[in-house]
């Protein structure tokens, strides 16, 4: 939980290459504004977590190394809410096909983790299909506790 | 820092020291070989010491479980050692703490093997 008294808005955004770098670099970018912005320990790991997960989610399933394809990726500290956005260039999933990874059956799966960790680590997630093709997922951490 | 890790023998149980980070790339791939490399060699009885891993993602997780997998499968056994809090609520979380044997003191982990 971040204190209001110390928030200091601030809004950066951008356009990654879909490599493996972009990932280390986002979460480094997001940790860095959401230490600012004032977020303990605690909070900074999910949230850098969180963002890693999207990113790799992004880069490797959405746009497949894509050399051509970009990851964008946008960080806003408002007054009530850390948001975080990151959309890539690719053919889109269903969410909703995606296997419980906490199912006795999936348990022992050695991928597949990575929505379920990022949905446990925010506040809010929300995910939406882009036209003409791409994904974007928001990533929302409140600034006090609900 | 990514992942750093070395072999020792105490008995019969191979001890494996894990250091840095156990992410997507060459942090968890670096893990899966070096389990590969002892179940390979006929190892049975790995102790996977993460004291020292700073962080680990969903892909590290996975490689755990395959580690897991691929030493139980070969008939050996694969334990951990050491988990700090992050790793260990990591695990709980996904449900995977349970799977695992974990220890926190390395001379009771290698009494267990026997």
């Amino acid at each position: 939980m971040r204190e209001k008294a110390r928030h200091v808005p601030e809004t950066v955004e951008r356009f990654l290459e879909s490599t493996l770098d972009s990932v280390d670099n986002a979460e480094e970018l997001a940790v860095a504004v959401a230490q600012r912005a004032g977020f303990d320990e605690d909070d900074l790991m999910r949230i850098g977590m969180a963002v890693r997960e999207s990113l790799v989610n992004a880069v490797v399933h959405g746009n497949r190394y894509n050399a051509n394809k970009k990851v964008r990726f946008s960080v806003v500290n408002s007054p009530e809410r850390f948001t975080i956005r990151i959309a890539d260039e690719g053919e889109g999933f269903e969410y909703r096909e995606v296997p419980d990874p906490l199912a006795p059956e999936n348990l022992m799966r050695t991928s597949g983790r990575g929505l379920f960790l990022i949905r446990s680590f925010m506040d809010e997630f929300q995910i939406r299909r882009l036209e003409p093709g791409g994904t974007e997922v928001t990533l929302v951490k409140y600034v006090v506790s609900k | 820092m990514s992942v750093k890790l070395s072999t020792r023998q105490v008995g019969d149980v191979t001890v494996m020291d894990v250091a840095g980070r156990i992410t997507l790339g060459e942090g968890s791939s670096a893990l899966r070989d070096a389990l590969r490399e002892l179940v390979g060699k006929n190892q049975k009885k790995i102790l996977l010491n993460l004291g020292e891993v700073s962080y680990i993602d969903s892909s590290g997780i996975g490689e755990l479980v395959s580690g897991f997998t691929t030493v139980t499968n070969s008939g050996g056994n694969l334990k951990l050692l050491n988990l700090n809090k992050r790793v260990k609520d990591l695990l709980q979380i996904t449900k995977l703490y349970t799977v695992f044997d974990v220890h926190e003191d390395e001379a009771g982990a290698i009494r267990s093997f026997a």
